[in-house]
């Protein structure tokens, strides 16, 4: 096979986002009953840019005090929050919505530098998907008898929600908006290497009047997490992360009367049939593993292609990441970031090294690469099977294992056996094997000749050790509401 | 040569070619990176006229016009090409002689390729004799659409024949083809039957030159050099008439068939306006401002 040489005399000249227009603080406090209060512990910790390993602001560790304090505003607020009328909390969430809209540039470079993802995905996907959740659940604000005939609809009471660094505002967004469209009251911890851009909403909210309490954010890692968790007057627990802490926090408040929704780690199987459009079907490849830098819960890690096109879909597959530019995620060219944090990238090299030991053919593109930074260049492992640990286990990076497959029985099964079952890719030109895979496949949402792509109008969720619940949609408001 | 196997014809699914158009277009062509792909898409155009009103001197001010692209801004390079009807070869190549830059001519009964094979070769010998250096021929679309593909094929190699050491650009009409799985297809049986070149568009037909359909093209002969080793050009033409779009069928170029095709010899742009338009951003990143269009010559 004669081979492409590609990106070697054309090189793209630095195209970097203008970050003269954001406003950051130096420090940020916690945002309790509506203004920003200092924290009782009187730590701070510092907010990293995983680009250039530089600090970009100190943010507050909320303790077990903070916590309390910010749980009992919620409840205070629940009382009259939960009375107003329908209509005016979604003027409130309306108003928020805009907002987001009318500061996007200033969210998505924020994001692009606290959290590494490239400029291009911030200002395309992440902040106008959160603006518009925020528009999707204003409208359903007072149409919930609508929703749900023949029932009284009633909110649950003050919900804690924990939220991953992978789409820091977006995962805000996802648990706000139907929070309180629904009535609650929340107190929300982001990630504690992705803060600021929450932060930044708490501004937004404080600005848009949203009468106090009624949403609270405090920042922290683990314990503030733990705290939150455990807080006794907590009636609803939302958590988007990965399985462990999923099954710890299960642990935590078994035997309360807390509810929870729980959306967690995957390991998605992208499924490609010798009838697929098959040039599309390798950027959807690309799309579903190396998006956000494979830092994506419902991440297209399992490729099974089947066996008369493999070879093939393999070629253009690695033609295809030639092209693709890693590097400072402030460049309007970069096609994929910085990884989040040196932990994370300690994961995802372990699990490389895991890959090669275990016998796993690794293909990487070539990328120059900074010194400073946490960087990982999209990879591939060829001759991996159902038993590697690669296969198995989520890696939350840019690193795809590659298997073939003979028979839409044999894949099936293989793409079940899993304990994960959040994501699935199905490529074929063929609707009814869409829908034989649809049916068979348990996962909590399976992707027709595309792959991540998301709706607020759309429920998203997983089965098996991927979670239970449903966020987005119809199902979104339920999770937030009880009925009489 | 050999008929292409269509049962294998790769397929197209139009929302992904979309997005990943989207893709190209999103790139920041910025400070050297922009006027090296300036430079370039100057280098690959073929100044055209195809029109009834063409007379000797409209085409002798297109050829002084190819020589001379704007005299006030030294080092640019000249374009690829003089696209003209075979009655006007002759002209264009007394014109052009000793500069360096082709005559390409339209054959086989351009626009609409309705007649004898007969007339069509004719048509291209008169075109060859005349001296053109690259024949732009046009495919029988309707008999593609009605699924005689080996007609299509058959008088695109009879062609090819009579081109001699011409070379043969073989224009899909992309926009009488419908889908992009017919443009797919038509660019197998012509890179099959021994086109040098596949071409998008006459210009005579809406839509011409599309990204989309570029890329399909594209794709086809990255399949065919995969495979054979051989490499096909692409033109595509008619449509492209800001640098800013020029610039992306070179991102597309770049990030689809690589260096090998970032030169005259395997990427074309058929178009009039697009050169004045690359003139004026050229001049605007030598000195930072945009001059009148009076001060680039329409010829």
């Amino acid at each position: 096979m004669s081979k492409l040489q590609l990106n070697k005399s054309w090189k793209y000249a630095d195209a970097l986002e203008s970050t003269d227009h954001i406003r950051l603080k130096e420090k940020y406090d916690l945002f309790i009953n509506g203004a920003f209060v200092k924290p009782n512990s009187k730590k701070y910790f510092d907010t990293i840019n995983p680009a250039t390993d530089e600090v970009i602001a100190k943010i507050a560790e909320a303790n077990k005090k903070d916590i309390d304090l910010a749980v009992k505003s919620a409840r205070i607020a629940f009382k009259s929050w939960s009375k107003l009328p329908a209509k005016e909390r979604g003027k409130y969430i309306f108003r928020i919505a805009r907002m987001i809209q009318e500061r996007a540039k200033e969210f998505a470079v924020i994001e692009s530098m606290d959290g590494g993802k490239p400029i291009r995905e911030s200002i395309n996907v992440d902040i106008p998907l959160a603006a518009n959740h925020f528009f999707y659940y204003a409208g359903w604000a007072d149409k919930l008898e609508y929703a749900f005939p023949n029932k009284i609809p009633k909110p649950l009471g003050v919900a804690g929600q924990i939220i991953p660094w992978n789409f820091p505002l977006l995962m805000a967004a996802w648990k706000i908006a139907p929070a309180i469209a629904c009535g609650n009251t929340v107190v929300l911890k982001p990630a504690e290497t992705t803060s600021l851009t929450a932060l930044k909403l708490a501004e937004i909210i404080k600005e848009s009047g949203l009468p106090k309490g009624v949403v609270n954010i405090v920042t922290g890692a683990g314990n503030t997490g733990a705290e939150l968790v455990n807080h006794p007057d907590i009636d609803k627990i939302a958590f988007t992360g990965s399985t462990n802490v999923g099954k710890l926090i299960q642990k935590s408040i078994s035997g309360t009367k807390k509810k929870s929704t729980l959306e967690l780690g995957g390991k998605g199987a992208n499924i490609i049939f010798e009838d697929a459009a098959i040039d599309q079907t390798v950027e959807g490849i690309i799309n579903a593993i190396f998006f956000n830098q494979g830092h994506v819960c419902c991440a297209g890690s399992r490729l099974f292609v089947q066996e008369s096109v493999a070879k093939e879909v393999i070629e253009k597959l690695k033609d295809r990441m030639a092209s693709l530019i890693v590097g400072n995620p402030l460049d309007k060219n970069t096609d994929i970031g910085a990884v989040n944090s040196k932990e994370q990238l300690a994961t995802i090299n372990k699990y490389i090294e895991i890959g090669k030991k275990e016998g796993g053919e690794i293909y990487q593109s070539k990328c120059s690469i900074s010194k400073k930074g946490n960087w990982c260049p999209p990879t591939l492992f060829l001759n991996v099977s159902q038993s590697h640990a690669i296969v198995q286990e989520e890696i939350f990076g840019p690193v795809l294992a590659i298997q073939t497959f003979r028979t839409i029985d044999e894949v099936i099964e293989k793409a079940n056996n899993t304990p994960f079952g959040l994501s699935a890719g199905v490529w074929t030109e063929k609707g009814s094997k869409i829908f034989k895979l649809t049916q068979e496949l348990n996962a909590g949402v399976v992707w027709a000749n595309t792959y991540n792509k998301f709706d607020p109008a759309s429920p998203f969720g997983g089965f098996k050790e991927s979670g239970f619940g449903r966020e987005g949609g119809l199902h979104g408001l339920k999770a937030y509401l009880k009925f009489e | 040569m050999s008929f292409p196997d269509l049962t294998k014809t790769i397929k197209i699914d139009k929302l992904g070619v979309d997005e990943r158009i989207d893709r190209f277009c999103k790139r920041s062509i910025k400070n050297e990176a922009k006027e090296y792909g300036l430079h370039l898409a100057l280098s690959m155009i073929d100044l055209t006229t195809l029109e009834g009103k063409d007379t000797p001197e409209k085409v002798r001010s297109l050829c002084y016009k190819a020589r001379h692209l704007h005299d006030s801004l030294p080092g640019l390079p000249s374009v690829a090409a003089v696209c003209v009807y075979p009655t006007f070869v002759a002209i264009a190549k007394k014109e052009l002689k000793g500069s360096g830059i082709n005559i390409a001519s339209v054959s086989t009964a351009f626009p609409s390729g309705q007649s004898t094979l007969e007339v069509k070769l004719s048509d291209t010998k008169f075109a060859v004799d005349q001296g053109a250096d690259e024949v732009d021929m046009v495919i029988s679309r309707g008999k593609f659409l009605a699924g005689e593909y080996n007609f299509v094929y058959d008088e695109i190699a009879a062609v090819k024949e009579v081109c001699g050491k011409a070379h043969l650009k073989v224009i899909l009409e992309t926009g009488e083809l419908d889908t992009l799985d017919n443009v797919r297809k038509a660019s197998d049986i012509a890179i099959y039957a021994g086109a040098d070149f596949i071409k998008t568009s006459t210009g005579k037909i809406s839509p011409a030159a599309t990204m989309p359909v570029t890329f399909v093209m594209l794709n086809a002969i990255k399949d065919y050099y995969k495979k054979t080793g051989i490499k096909i050009g692409m033109k595509p033409a008619g449509g492209i008439a800001t640098s800013k779009i020029a610039l992306q069928y070179l991102v597309m170029l770049n990030e689809t068939l690589g260096d090998e095709w970032m030169n005259k010899d395997l990427f074309r742009f058929g178009a009039s306006s697009l050169a004045n338009d690359i003139l004026m951003q050229l001049v605007k990143q030598e000195s930072g401002h945009y001059q009148s269009l009076d001060y680039f010559s329409k010829d």
